[in-house]
């Protein structure tokens, strides 16, 4: 058991009608790892959760939770996991700190003297009712619900969405804790900062199947470093070469994007060419994750 | 129509009531359709069943001498004439179902789009601050004037005089007004769309009891306090009185005013009372499906429960008195004779029918109280509790629990304060509760069938659970109607009341009773079954 991942979901489609929300996604989550999961509006994120937490049914393929069936499991799994959900709705007439421990007994217990600490660092007022919480102050109820229990697996759908950059800090340092700890974080998100702060493992999905997938390094080995270079002459046929893209000149400085299987090439060719300055960059994962979506258009 | 054109803010109203169009394409046609039919329908079965004038007068004199029948209907204006007997039979019934549909479509067009925050959506574009609630009360009012006229072209079409017809479409448009207003008034004071349709639902169980009392006592003024009440006194094919039409449209648009008034002084998505601060931690007991069901639903059962109470006290103080009224009566007295009755059995008839009316109306609760499971779904708060250990076999049970509970405290509220009142005034407090909580008891098994129903549904079509609120409409319409229309035993049996024992008069027989729980159960079942199997689905 301990070694089994965390997560492990291949082939997975689900239909909602005519439409395919999930068309054969594959997603390895090890324990103890924090992985990023990406994916642009639509792409079946969340219906990914949702199965996870066995409120949706798969048409076909397998996904295994824990070492466990998320939909026959579902409750003995779920003593061992936490969930945040992208669109949090609360009980109007409950308060936040009602909420809170009420969804932390229903999970099995929680701790009380966590609770107090994260109200601390979240900067919420637990006295207030539901209904009275803006967006961002609805999402802390939900993050610190799931972060006061102590459990193996963290799910979090967008769990930073609506809340300051004061709190997305917050939110970091207590992942960070969390990883710490050895907890399993699957991380749902549009803050790719964010994503590359916290999680070594990514999963990029459009359409509802995974189009990339590995270590943050490796992913960027794969793609494109960007360089930045001051030269005495430009050498002709730069532009030509193979592997280099998006070549734009300006005076003596010269920039373009490079194929990592063709950097040594380029590189030669440059310092043959009297280098003056020069800033290589590798990948962003924006510049990742644009590119993946990109391919669509 | 709505007394606030001519102030600022009236920008997009006309977009709004499109787009209300749209959304209720099928509901609106529905309501209107079912209104106008239960009275076109009323109508020829009175002028097939009665078609003597003899006939019909004998039977005016009957009504006459029912206050039970009264409470329920009215009274009869005219008996000689098909007009006047289907205006007594059938202008509550019309009017409470104008009313509602009034308070549900002003309440889902304002306070629960403020609620789910689309108002704010439709508020950031090129709309008026009044343009949501002037488009939900416009959209109603046209509603009720559409019923209105379809009710005068059935009945005139019936062959009835036209002038009758057209006061009888007028009465029951006119109080769809009025509840328009009441809605549109309670969806400025509460933040909630259930409270807003509790609150104006309540003004419609007052009005309904103030008639009743009114009409079953013979005191006229109690009955003027209601527009139900008003309703009736239009008097269509009895003389009409124009002026109470006038009444009725007048009083809506002072309501309407007052909702503009008071709108003006709340900002979006906020009630009139400022919200209250709540705890910082939970209470202990709340720890569970079942706490949270509890902790969710008991200001409405609590709601209900005084409902019961005021309207057991009220019934169970009145029954003496009309054995008062055969007393003074020898006439009538000689009447009852006849049917085969004397005061007691006068008194048991008035009290049997206000259980089977209560026995409706917490059938209406079991429903509702059900169905929270769905909203609970559809707002998408069911998904961190199932996404916690808590099963949805366990999840379903919590609220169905709260509802087959909650009918039970709520009949017997019923039963209790009623069969004390009637006690104390006849000198036996003690068995006359002891009575009457047995008699509302028996209506139990019904009331937990429609739980069922409603469970089925939230299983099987969670997103037609709806068609639970028509069942429950249909059983009403059957115990109504059904008797008037000779309609079928097959067909009245279907109906889960038509199988519960008039427990003051005849002896409990359990059969029919173990048969509704054993229905009750199996559906129940079925429908956290089919939950068990389905997907999650939001609204």
């Amino acid at each position: 058991m301990a070694n089994s991942p965390a997560i492990l979901i291949s082939g997975l489609t689900k239909r909602f009608g005519t439409v395919r929300a999930l068309d054969g996604l594959d997603l390895v989550v090890e324990a103890g790892e924090a992985h990023g999961f990406l994916g642009p509006n639509g792409s079946g994120k969340t219906t990914t959760l949702r199965i996870l937490l066995g409120l949706l049914r798969t048409d076909s393929g397998h996904a295994e939770l824990l070492g466990g069936h998320p939909w026959r499991d579902a409750v003995e799994l779920h003593r061992r996991l936490a969930y945040v959900p992208g669109d949090v709705v609360l009980w109007p007439t409950l308060s936040g700190g009602e909420a809170i421990d009420l969804l932390g007994r229903l999970r099995g217990g929680l701790d009380r003297r966590r609770k107090t600490t994260l109200l601390e660092r979240f900067a919420l007022d637990p006295a207030r009712k539901g209904r009275a919480y803006s967006k961002g102050n609805r999402q802390k109820v939900a993050l610190i619900a799931a972060l006061a229990s102590n459990v193996e697996l963290l799910l979090l759908d967008e769990p930073t969405s609506g809340l300051d950059p004061l709190m997305e800090a917050a939110f970091r340092e207590v992942i960070g804790e969390e990883l710490a700890r050895g907890r399993t974080v699957l991380l749902s998100s549009h803050s790719l900062s964010e994503v590359e702060a916290l999680c070594d493992q990514v999963t990029i999905i459009r359409d509802g199947r995974t189009v990339e997938t590995g270590t943050l390094a490796a992913l960027r080995h794969l793609t494109r470093t960007t360089i930045d270079v001051e030269l005495d002459d430009i050498p002709g046929g730069l532009a030509d070469l193979a592997g280099v893209h998006g070549l734009t000149v300006a005076g003596s400085r010269v920039r373009f994007q490079v194929d990592g299987e063709h950097l040594q090439t380029v590189l030669r060719l440059l310092t043959g060419s009297g280098v003056r300055a020069l800033t290589c960059r590798p990948a962003t994962l924006e510049e990742l994750f644009l590119r993946h979506y990109r391919i669509t258009s | 129509m709505t007394g606030m054109t001519g102030m600022t803010g009236m920008t997009g109203t006309l977009m709004l009531v499109r787009l209300a169009l749209r959304r209720d394409r099928v509901l609106l046609p529905v309501w209107i359709i079912v209104i106008a039919g239960v009275i076109t329908v009323s109508a020829s079965a009175i002028a097939e069943l009665y078609p003597q004038a003899g006939q019909r007068i004998a039977l005016g004199v009957t009504i006459g001498a029912t206050p039970a029948l009264q409470a329920l209907t009215g009274p009869v204006f005219d008996a000689g004439s098909v007009g006047g007997l289907t205006a007594w039979r059938a202008t509550t019934m019309a009017a409470v179902l104008a009313a509602l549909m009034s308070i549900l479509v002003v309440t889902r067009h304002t306070r629960a789009e403020e609620e789910s925050g689309r108002a704010e959506l439709v508020g950031a574009g090129v709309v008026g601050r009044q343009a949501i609630p002037a488009a939900a009360v416009l959209v109603t009012a046209a509603a009720n004037l559409l019923t209105a006229v379809l009710i005068t072209a059935g009945l005139t079409g019936q062959g009835l005089p036209a002038a009758g017809a057209l006061a009888f479409g007028a009465a029951v448009g006119g109080v769809g007004w009025v509840f328009t207003g009441v809605a549109i008034v309670a969806a400025q004071l509460t933040t909630q769309a259930r409270t807003a349709n509790a609150l104006a639902c309540a003004v419609l169980g007052v009005a309904f009891l103030l008639r009743a009392l009114g009409d079953a006592a013979k005191v006229e003024a109690l009955a003027w306090l209601s527009p139900l009440g008003w309703a009736q006194r239009v008097r269509a094919f009895a003389g009409e009185r124009w002026w109470v039409v006038a009444l009725l449209a007048v009083s809506a648009l002072v309501l309407v005013a007052a909702a503009a008034l008071l709108a003006r002084r709340r900002d979006l998505g906020a009630g009139l009372l400022p919200a209250r601060p709540g705890l910082p931690d939970a209470a202990a007991y709340l720890a569970g499906p079942l706490a949270l069901a509890w902790r969710l639903q008991r200001g409405g059962l609590l709601g209900w429960a005084i409902g019961f109470a005021v309207a057991g006290v009220l019934f169970g103080a009145l029954a003496h008195s009309l054995g008062d009224i055969v007393g003074d009566n020898p006439q009538l007295a000689a009447l009852l004779a006849q049917i085969g009755g004397g005061a007691d059995e006068l008194t048991d008839a008035f009290l049997t029918a206000e259980l089977s009316l209560l026995g409706l109306l917490a059938g209406a609760y079991a429903l509702q109280a059900t169905l929270r499971l769905r909203g609970e779904e559809a707002e998408l708060r069911a998904e961190p509790v199932l996404a916690t250990a808590v099963s949805r076999r366990r999840w379903s049970l919590s609220h169905l629990s709260v509802a087959l509970g909650g009918s039970v405290v709520i009949l017997s509220v019923g039963g209790l304060t009623a069969g004390l009142a009637h006690g104390l005034r006849i000198g036996e407090p003690a068995g006359q509760a002891a009575r009457m909580l047995g008699a509302a008891l028996v209506q139990v098994p019904a009331t937990w069938t429609l739980a069922g129903i409603a469970m089925l549904l939230f299983g099987l079509l969670p997103r037609l659970t709806a068609l639970a609120w028509a069942a429950l409409l249909a059983f009403a319409l059957l115990a109504q109607l059904g008797e008037l229309l000779q309609l079928d035993e097959r067909i009245t049996n279907l109906s889960p009341f038509a199988h519960v024992p008039q427990a003051l008069t005849q002896p409990v027989d359990a059969g029919p009773l173990l048969g509704l729980v054993l229905v009750t159960a199996a559906l129940l079942l079925a429908g956290i079954a089919a939950f068990q199997r389905r997907d999650l689905q939001e609204s």
